[in-house]
């Protein structure tokens, strides 16, 4: 099969979906490669160096669609595009057929089968051709660096000769793929870097790349995590509570990269303008959710503008195209994984395998009918996340309240045992007579002694504190002396036993435990 | 001696009974505490022989050594392992010698009662005590003869079938009578009406009917419980020993008698309280023997236990920076601790981490692990206990399970149907990975499948626990 990618035709895309790595990965899977001439031109990629690895250079776009078989591309087809598709040809191309409805119906009916690069579904399997997450990477590395070529100061704190610097404080809304890797950038150009998300589970993945959680204090148990790692919206008291949160936060962060998608909707406004209005002048806000709408209220779509307090709002939407050498080369990457799954035996020739989830899930037509929206995979793309038990930091007047409140049932469990206590004792002693009571007294006492003492005995003492306490109840043996003196014969005979008997068990008990005690060693 | 010196060495006594259990608290101070306790016991034996009124001196001469030399030959032979029997043997003899002394009572107080005035008044010793009771005095005597001969002869009983399981002389199945708890209840409620006949004055007949009846409880309720609760029979039983002592104290007015068999007494009832803790059960479901409390079928296991040999074993060994060792009964039983010791020693010296994990129940007394490895030179501080390491355990390369079963079965977190749900266990699974060393597939002591053999990062070492840690000692470099 020929695999050939035309030039973007999108103002300012550079972009290719072709480099000469991947055309040489495709080769060696027995297809052979078309590209029109320039293609790769805006992301450094010459024509002569894809002639290099045996790429077939065609002078048109219509030479190309004319001769490939499979077209692969970076951004959704245009009508013009579409109308060049035919029954045996493939598309592979971004395509986002939930927003596109009218492109989709237009490729079905060329029969052409389009798979659309967005739609690879979010399970281990398919990762290697999760287009979406490696462009999402590229956007927070970008995002990052926009901001910083936007802001006067360094990202990082330094105490120079000609004065100390504060780091920069950078928020990052929204840990998917691009939020973290804004967070990784950001932490590791020195700034303080705060995160927030709606699912609670990505605490663990914000703070392993070294930011700070924005933990929100709310009462139901906030879940935002719909299924596939997606965010789900929120309740309307839940996203109060976040808006209260920036309020918050905003006068002291001086860069703010927002990336809350929510998918098949409209980016959702999370930094409003009065947030902005607080921030300080020379701050930076950069929208990721651009093309949706935008995070940001000003957010002005491909542009940047600046707020009129000095504020910086970046709304580009081609981040991935502004470092197209980098993103070409993933791409291209996750081009040549989803041809290898197309064509399993490696022969050149393409087995459109619907049973496949992965190749299921991403085809949108296929054989002249829209196959979109796909059932669900058979894989689950991730377990269902157990509800995180969250340990609530208690503010010290809670943590105070709480010892009060422990020390007072303490104090109320001593002084009722001790009135039980004391009530028992005033039983016994009413009918018991004075002779009785010393003796029981003695008893309750050492009872009271013993509980205290033995709760310290260290747990890998437990053997010799058998021991000891069996040879100290060999005590008995006073019991006996004191009636072997009987003018009794039985009993003096009774009492000798006696005595035999807890003798043995005082030396045998003794002399054990000093064994036992002898041998426990300090490494 | 006087009277009055007798109780100033009574005092001495106790103070250094506590201190010597007080000791305990650590084993550099333990090493102390026995001394005390020696002192103690000397202490109070010479002044209750040399104190007035105490006769036949000969007879307390040649028992007290007669005595001593069984409790030596017996405390210098045993082997360590032989530990639980040891104690559960000794605990025996206080419960006999605690009916003796009840019945000798018996037999004072009614010869007493058949002399006249005269002859009362040149009594000396513990019958001039008996002869001045008030009659309230003398009911209350009589209720705490009966109670320190019942709960003597419990223990006598018990202490023996305890013995004998832990010997493996009786089969250690829980086993019962027809009839069961029920007839321990009978035995128990009739020993009360006994009870109140005799402090109403009924014969020697009451007191010989009620110690054949508790010489049953004793024997039906231990027969009634199985092997791997015997941690908790043991320490009960330790505390029983400890009551009786103090009943006896009461019927014979002796102030240390109380103290210290108070003392043994509440640690014994401690002991079996971990014990119950450690196990997640009550105290009154292992006495009544049997686990209780499942409420559905237990959660299937898929899988199979995948064996290994020495080479793997010491492969992994060789290759892991942290390492665990879970021993149990089966290390005692195959007399193991020598070569883990060995083990130990070889792979320390390689640098890497070794730790023990110890269990509260592991083993068939409480501490029975930490005996043996500190007879096998094991240093006390790398031997942990349960809490102090069970978090460790998904930061480590390697455990090795020897010859325990219930105390690693992840059962008790996973599976709420299970018999031991809820009972907190070493959570060896979360290892990278894990061997057991087992004997054979059964299901060992309590019979309850362990879901730990059948998991991914789990290898069975097949064999007798002491012959296949021997067999890695060469293979570790």
């Amino acid at each position: 099969m020929k695999v050939g990618s035309p030039k973007e035709i999108y103002l300012g895309e550079a972009r290719v979906a072709l480099t000469p790595d991947s055309a040489v990965q495709l080769q060696k899977l027995g297809h052979t490669c078309l590209l029109e001439a320039g293609a790769g031109k805006a992301a450094g990629f010459s024509d002569d160096a894809y002639r290099a690895v045996g790429v077939d250079v065609v002078e048109t776009a219509a030479a190309l669609y004319e001769g490939a078989d499979v077209i692969a591309k970076v951004r959704p087809p245009e009508a013009g595009e579409i109308a060049r598709l035919s029954p045996d040809k493939t598309l592979i191309s971004f395509f986002y057929p939930a927003q596109n409805k009218d492109l989709l119906d237009q490729a079905a009916s060329t029969g052409a089968s389009v798979i659309a690069m967005d739609m690879v579904p979010r399970i281990s399997r398919a990762q290697k051709m999760d287009a979406l997450s490696s462009m999402a990477n590229i956007a927070g590395y970008r995002a990052v660096i926009e901001a910083g070529s936007n802001f006067g100061r360094f990202f990082t704190g330094q105490v120079t000769a000609a004065g100390k610097v504060p780091p920069a404080k950078v928020l990052v809304i929204g840990a998917g793929v691009a939020g973290l890797a804004a967070i990784g950038t950001a932490t590791s150009l020195g700034a303080i870097t705060y995160a927030f998300d709606v699912r609670p589970e990505v605490s663990e993945q914000i703070e392993s790349m070294g930011a700070q959680f924005v933990y929100l204090e709310f009462e139901a148990a906030q879940d935002g995590a719909a299924t596939g790692g997606y965010a789900a919206p929120s309740s309307p008291e839940f996203r109060e509570k976040q808006l209260a949160k920036f309020r918050e936060l905003a006068p002291d962060i001086d860069i703010v990269i927002t990336t809350a998608l929510i998918p098949g909707r409209d980016a959702p406004k999370l930094w409003l303008a009065d947030m902005v209005a607080a921030m300080k002048p020379g701050s930076v806000v950069v929208d990721l959710a651009a093309e949706r709408g935008g995070n940001c209220d000003l957010t002005v779509p491909d542009q940047k503008v600046t707020s009129d307090n000095g504020v910086t709002i970046v709304g580009y939407t081609d981040f991935p195209s502004r470092m197209a050498a980098q993103a070409s080369t993933l791409y291209a990457t996750n081009i040549r994984h989803m041809m290898t799954d197309l064509t399993p035996k490696k022969d050149g020739v393409v087995v459109h395998n619907m049973e496949d989830d992965v190749i299921r899930g991403a085809t949108v037509t296929f054989e002249g009918t829209v196959s979109y929206p796909p059932p669900p995979p058979k894989v689950q793309a991730i377990a269902a996340a157990k509800p995180k038990e969250k340990v609530k930091e208690l503010t010290p007047q809670e943590k105070r309240a709480q010892e009060t409140a422990a020390f007072k049932t303490q104090t109320r469990n001593q002084v009722g045992l001790l009135a039980i206590g004391t009530l028992l004792l005033l039983l016994v002693g009413s009918v018991a007579p004075a002779s009785f009571m010393s003796h029981f007294i003695v008893f309750v006492l050492a009872c009271f002694i013993g509980f205290q003492v033995i709760w310290n005995v260290s747990h890998s003492l437990h053997t010799p504190l058998m021991a000891v306490t069996n040879a100290v109840s060999g005590i008995v043996i006073l019991g006996a002396l004191l009636q072997i003196g009987s003018g009794n014969w039985l009993v003096v005979i009774l009492a000798a036993l006696s005595v035999l008997i807890a003798t043995i068990n005082i030396v045998g008990g003794f002399l054990v435990t000093r064994r036992m005690l002898a041998m426990f060693q300090k490494s | 001696m006087t009277l009055g010196i007798v109780s100033a060495a009574y005092v001495a006594a106790a103070v250094l009974f506590i201190l010597s259990l007080g000791g305990l608290s650590g084993q550099e101070s333990a090493k102390r505490a026995v001394l005390y306790g020696i002192a103690g016991m000397a202490l109070a034996v010479l002044a209750t022989v040399l104190s007035p009124d105490v006769g036949h001196g000969f007879i307390i001469l040649v028992m007290i050594a007669g005595g001593s030399v069984i409790g030596y030959y017996v405390a210098a032979r045993v082997q360590m392992t032989e530990m639980p029997q040891l104690v559960a043997a000794l605990h025996s003899f206080v419960g006999l010698a605690a009916v003796f002394i009840g019945f000798n009572t018996h037999i004072e107080a009614w010869r007493i009662a058949g002399m006249d005035e005269a002859t009362r008044s040149t009594l000396s010793g513990f019958a001039a005590i008996l002869a001045h009771k008030t009659p309230v005095e003398l009911a209350i005597m009589k209720v705490e003869v009966f109670l320190g001969v019942f709960i003597g002869a419990v223990t006598f009983t018990g202490s023996i079938i305890a013995f004998g399981k832990l010997a493996g002389k009786v089969d250690g199945k829980a086993k019962k009578l027809p009839g069961g708890h029920l007839l321990n209840a009978g035995a128990a409620a009739l020993s009360i009406i006994l009870l109140v006949a005799y402090a109403n004055g009924a014969g020697a007949w009451a007191l010989v009917l009620m110690t054949l009846l508790a010489f049953f409880i004793g024997y039906h309720l231990i027969m009634g419980i199985g092997g791997a609760d015997m941690p908790v029979v043991v320490s009960m039983l330790n505390s029983y020993s400890g009551w009786a002592a103090a009943a006896i104290g009461f019927t014979l007015g002796n102030d240390l008698l109380i103290v210290t068999g108070a003392l043994v007494g509440s640690s014994g009832a401690i002991l079996s309280y971990i014990m119950c803790k450690a196990m997640n059960r009550s105290f009154i479901s292992v006495i009544l023997g049997g686990f209780g409390g499942t409420t559905g079928p237990a959660m299937e296991i898929s899988g199979e236990q995948i064996a290994i040999d020495a080479d793997g074993v010491a492969n992994a060994l060789n290759d892991a920076d942290s390492v665990v060792i879970v021993p149990g009964y089966g290390m005692a039983v195959a007399q193991a601790q020598q070569a883990v010791s060995e083990l130990t020693r070889k792979l320390r010296s390689a640098g890497k981490e070794v730790r023990f994990a110890i269990h509260p129940v592991a083993g068939r007394l409480p501490g029975h692990m930490n005996v043996l490895l500190a007879e096998a030179k094991v240093p006390y501080d790398i031997v942990l206990e349960m809490d102090e390491i069970n978090e460790d355990f998904p930061k480590t390369d390697v455990v090795i399970v020897i010859g325990s079963n219930d105390i690693v079965n992840p059962a008790a977190q996973e599976d709420p149907n299970s018999p031991i749900a809820g009972m907190p266990v070493l959570e060896v699974w979360k290892a990278k990975q894990v061997f057991v060393s087992k004997r054979g597939q059964g299901t060992g002591y309590s019979g309850i499948e362990n879901p730990l053999f059948f998991k991914d990062n789990t290898r069975m070492f097949y064999g007798d626990a002491k012959k296949s840690v021997s067999e890695l000692l060469p293979l570790i470099k």
